[in-house]
């Protein structure tokens, strides 16, 4: 059972950015991959995703950092201080090397730095999480950041309307005496191709034809875009993530009713309704963002705090389970109690960046 | 364990346009006009929801008739 538990940790605050410009599913342009199989109004209001922000210049690692730059100033943060930078994605700037190592050079951190990539989507916050409160448990880190979301793909192709782009950032503290981390961690790799990029990996290297449109779950797609069994994927969430949050909660004797925030990775709205229903939990208790940034992957989680619970929480201990799910397969589940002391940015929007100052 | 008819109405229930009278053991759900992958996933969360089992895309794909799924559904359990 993948269960562990780190203590003397906090998060010190956390912040999201997303491109500016918002595409709206009811008037979807050519880039927008919408099925021929329903009406742009059926397509919303059985997914629960009216609109994306997304960009076809910036990257994951772009709003990353403009996310980053924001949080690490609202809380005053010494950069010389940050020793450690997780970067999840799936979207990252170059096949190699790692993101994360860009980003310490780009944020100006300290070269006494530990810098890695976790490629991981939806579940992936709540993996790279404790990644980051492990190595900042000890307190021979005292502070470090987790970067985490998706964007921009490897290659152009019509955008799926049910995803976002977002670039999250999290500050984790080391804090003596602190509550820290509770984890469940789970992976069925039989379900690899449920979600799956099929070429660009040595598996399957690129080639001529890995850009041939092939139609997939009524969409024209070539072998570089993301491509899922939707109903597969549907399946595997609805159970999944309710069993996660109850061996959790019976692992650690906690009712999980009695959190005051369950936030789970927001996929499709039809499937997460019906986990909120599955666990009997109060949906006042479970906010989403999915409506106006769609499915943003490993960055819903963070998303959703920093869009729907700013101002709510920040100033008393409150109790937040979070709950991802999805590519690989894999799921993880955490629980925690915020401090009086949380910080919570506004939600960055980034700007297209103009011609001559587009970094690198 | 629910019998055919009454898995037929809750099968039928999923649709918003189809008149349930259209629905029956032997329709060829893939075939009816208001038919998409947005109602199979309706039709996952009713069986898992009522049944307790979890159908993969592949079980709704190669179901022919409503009573297919139905059976697919019982070995399952």
């Amino acid at each position: 059972m993948a269960f562990v538990q780190f203590k003397n940790v906090r998060i010190a605050g956390i912040s999201a950015g997303v491109p500016k410009f918002v595409a709206s599913n009811l008037t979807p342009s050519e880039d927008d991959g919408i099925s021929s199989e329903y009406s742009p109004e059926a397509f919303v209001e059985a997914t629960g995703v009216l609109e994306r922000h997304v960009s076809n210049t910036l990257t994951t690692s772009d709003l990353c950092f403009e996310a980053a730059e924001k949080l690490i100033s609202d809380l005053q943060w010494d950069k010389s201080e940050i020793e450690a930078i997780v970067f999840v994605s799936q979207t990252a700037d170059y096949v190699l090397p790692a993101t994360a190592c860009i980003l310490q050079d780009r944020l100006g951190l300290s070269r006494e730095c530990y810098a890695e990539d976790v490629a991981l989507g939806c579940s992936g916050w709540v993996y790279g999480l404790s990644n980051v409160v492990s190595l900042v448990s000890t307190g021979a880190i005292k502070k470090a950041l987790l970067l985490a979301g998706d964007a921009k793909k490897r290659a152009k192709g019509s955008l799926d309307p049910l995803f976002g782009h977002a670039g999250t950032a999290t500050a984790i503290e080391y804090s003596e005496g602190a509550n820290g981390f509770k984890f469940h961690f789970g992976t069925d790799g039989s379900g690899y191709d449920a979600i799956i990029m099929p070429d660009g990996g040595s598996r399957n290297q690129v080639s001529a034809d890995s850009f041939k449109l092939e139609e997939i779950e009524g969409k024209q797609m070539h072998r570089l875009q993301t491509h899922m069994k939707g109903m597969d994927v549907f399946s595997f969430g609805i159970t999944t993530a309710p069993k996660s949050v109850k061996k959790l909660a019976e692992r650690f004797e906690f009712n999980y009713l009695d959190a005051d925030y369950v936030i789970f990775h927001q996929a499709n709205m039809k499937m997460n309704n019906q986990i909120v229903k599955k666990l009997k939990l109060d949906p006042e208790r479970v906010p989403s963002c999915m409506y106006r940034f769609g499915n943003t992957s490993s960055a819903s989680i963070p998303l959703t705090i920093v869009t729907q619970l700013k101002g709510k929480f920040e100033n008393r201990p409150t109790k937040f389970i979070c709950c991802g799910f999805g590519v690989g397969l894999s799921w993880g589940t955490v629980a925690f109690v915020s401090d009086d002391n949380t910080v919570i940015s506004e939600l960055v929007e980034v700007e297209e960046p103009k011609e001559e100052s587009k970094w690198m | 364990m629910k019998s055919l008819d009454e898995f037929v109405e809750l099968f039928a229930e999923q649709f918003d346009e189809t008149d349930a009278s259209e629905i029956t053991a032997t329709t060829v759900f893939h075939d009816l006009e208001e038919w998409s992958s947005l109602i199979g996933l309706s039709v996952i969360a009713m069986v898992d929801e009522e049944f307790d089992v979890a159908l993969k895309g592949d079980d709704v794909k190669n179901s022919v008739t409503v009573e297919d799924l139905y059976n697919n559904v019982k070995s399952k359990l």
